[in-house]
């Protein structure tokens, strides 16, 4: 489902940065993980098309993202790819259920409100972000990563803020919704108590600089 | 969603959009209400002026002379002797003189001793009953019936002056005998009677029927454009004229051509003891001084309206610090950059709007209050509809939203929304 190629990427003013070649099915998840400061966030930003890359590809399905026109990449972002951050992000002036259908291509209310029940958050739709713990937030932000059915689920540190019990609800969430969504899942993160429920796993180096 | 987006954001902040919307809501309420109170004005005062050249009364103030013959909104400068003013009357190149007497009133309503020539001026209709003929009979503007309660056949007395405490002219009882319809103009608040009456009121030997006899023989002359060749009451005629007793207020003149209109206030100026003055003149001249002191509260009230967009823009860019890390996730969830600058540009533009929908209400709120005072002042009434002008202010407040939102915008298109979802 998710192949990248030989990819490089440079910070204005530092040294190239070459990621090692992943490849991921559909259904499947893929830990990466590393030191703080060795790219991982860069390279979920390259795999999400926030970035791009200086050479190298990325295929999500069939498509090379890292050849589409801007706007075709962000349209293409918006339909194909569930990005989970490490701090939740809202728009705070709206209720949970228009954060969930917040995307210029989600339409569907009655399927904000089943993701809604699977994740448990029903409840809250119609509270604001901020009345909302810290877990109740991280699972409205993967309702809101699989609102479009996407092909590719990102998650950037999804469990950094959370304790025990809350870090293995949100991993098992996030492969729950890797399977029912058919889509591959990328977790980049440095918490080792993921390494236990994910069986795939690749380490960057640290940058050399 | 962008537009319930830019919605929301707006509400949710209400202290913010209340600063904006209330500094655009001054600007644009002060600016509306001059537009108003100067378009109608204008148009009142053109509409009432019709087709006067020349107002000739005794000396003093010509605006005055203006105000208080034209418009009916002054007290007169004094009267004229009606031999005089009939010298004028009489010139070749008159068109059409018309004689006014005035100085009583009922209820706050001027009396005006005139002829049928001014209904007709002001292309007045009977709504009811008939013109006046006889001394003592009067007809009715239609705000004057309206407000007056007064009906045809109704009897009330005159009040010297123009205050409602004055002298009761209890002895000349006026008998309603017509009322007209409404004509927009000054006729409206007018209560119309012959001259004749006027001077009966105010003569000495009011019950004695020679007077009414010689008042007779004098309008005869009016309606009969000067024809001494008939016989009757001729030698009464005369010794009316020449006992000096008759006195009118001020003759509205209307020449054959403008150029003879040139020369006459010079002419009359120097050798009468009246004055004659152009209305039309001296109505430029209060518009001129009415217009510097609005051009005054409109820069006043331009200055408020930059400050609007100041804040408006003040409170977009600040909040852009805030709303940083949701506008990078709108990018995240496949929004272009040029709707972000799109969403900030419509904020401004809401924020705009009500600041003109309210400012609009308040002008109109404004006007309220002015016509309760003008009512009562200077029997004037504004009206509440959109007048020219006000469309160009309504650009001039889209404008301040769009052109304050614009640099917001343009830093919210160009974010670097990769560095700010990375940031911890």
């Amino acid at each position: 489902m998710v192949q990248t190629n030989n990819i490089k990427y440079r910070y204005p003013g530092s040294g190239m940065i070459n990621f090692p070649d992943l490849e991921i099915k559909a259904r499947q998840a893929l830990l990466i993980s590393g030191e703080s400061g060795c790219g991982k966030t860069t390279l979920l930003h390259l795999l999400a098309g926030l970035r791009r890359t200086v050479s190298g590809r990325v295929l999500v399905g069939s498509d090379e993202i890292s050849s589409l026109s801007p706007a075709k990449l962000d349209r293409y972002r918006g339909q194909n790819i569930g990005i989970v951050y490490q701090q939740s992000y809202f728009i705070e002036s709206l209720t949970i259920l228009d954060n969930l259908l917040v995307s210029p291509y989600a339409r569907d209310k009655n399927r904000a409100r089943q993701i809604a029940d699977r994740l448990n958050i029903e409840g809250l739709l119609h509270r604001y972000p901020k009345k909302l713990s810290v877990g109740q937030q991280q699972r409205a932000t993967i309702a809101r990563a699989v609102i479009n059915g996407p092909k590719l689920i990102l998650a950037d540190e999804p469990t950094s803020a959370l304790d025990n019990k809350n870090c293995t609800q949100v991993i098992e969430l996030l492969l729950e919704e890797a399977v029912a969504n058919d889509a591959a899942l990328i977790i980049v993160t440095h918490d080792d108590r993921l390494k236990s429920e994910v069986k795939n796993w690749v380490e960057l180096e640290p940058l050399d600089n | 969603m962008l537009g319930k987006i830019a919605w929301k954001n707006i509400t949710f902040k209400p202290l913010n959009t209340a600063l904006c919307v209330s500094l655009l809501l001054f600007g644009v309420g002060i600016i509306s209400l001059l537009l108003l109170i100067q378009h109608q004005l204008e148009q009142k005062f053109q509409r009432d002026l019709k087709n006067i050249d020349l107002v000739v009364g005794a000396k003093g103030s010509p605006l005055q002379l203006v105000l208080s013959a034209v418009y009916h909104l002054d007290a007169p400068t004094g009267n004229i002797k009606l031999d005089e003013a009939r010298q004028i009357m009489d010139g070749p190149m008159v068109e059409e003189a018309i004689p006014l007497a005035y100085g009583d009133s009922y209820r706050g309503y001027r009396i005006l001793g005139t002829t049928h020539d001014y209904i007709k001026k002001y292309d007045a209709q009977l709504a009811s009953g008939a013109m006046f003929s006889d001394p003592m009979e009067a007809i009715l503007g239609a705000d004057v019936a309206e407000n007056t309660g007064l009906e045809v056949g109704s009897v009330f007395l005159g009040t010297h002056g123009e205050v409602q405490e004055g002298h009761v002219h209890d002895n000349h009882p006026y008998t309603v005998v017509g009322i007209l319809q409404k004509t927009n103009s000054v006729v409206d608040r007018l209560i119309q009677t012959n001259i004749e009456s006027v001077w009966l009121v105010h003569s000495d030997h009011g019950h004695d029927h020679s007077a009414i006899d010689s008042i007779h023989a004098v309008e005869l002359d009016f309606n009969h454009d000067h024809e001494h060749d008939h016989d009757h009451d001729h030698d009464h005629a005369e010794h009316v004229i020449t006992a000096d007793s008759m006195e009118i207020t001020a003759i509205l003149l209307q020449y054959k051509t403008k150029m003879s209109v040139l020369n006459m206030p010079r002419i009359i100026n120097d050798q009468t003891k009246m004055q004659a003055v152009l209305p039309a003149l001296e109505i430029n001249r209060l518009f001129y001084m009415l217009g510097v002191g609005a051009t005054t509260l409109k820069m006043i009230a331009g200055g408020i309206m930059f400050m609007a967009g100041f804040s408006v823009f003040f409170v977009l860019y600040s909040r852009l610090k805030e709303r940083k890390y949701e506008l990078a996730l709108m990018r995240s969830v496949g929004y272009r950059p040029s709707h972000l600058f799109g969403l900030l540009v419509l904020e401004g533009l809401i924020l705009a709007a009500l600041g003109y929908v309210s400012g609009w209400l308040l002008s109109r709120v404004g006007i309220y209050f002015v016509n309760r005072q003008a009512e009562s002042d200077f029997n004037m009434q504004f009206d509440f509809a959109w007048v020219p002008g006000e469309e160009w202010l309504l650009l001039l407040t889209f404008s301040v939203g769009v052109v304050s939102a614009l640099l917001p915008a343009w830093q919210a298109m160009r974010m670097d929304v990769s560095s700010i979802l990375s940031e911890s």
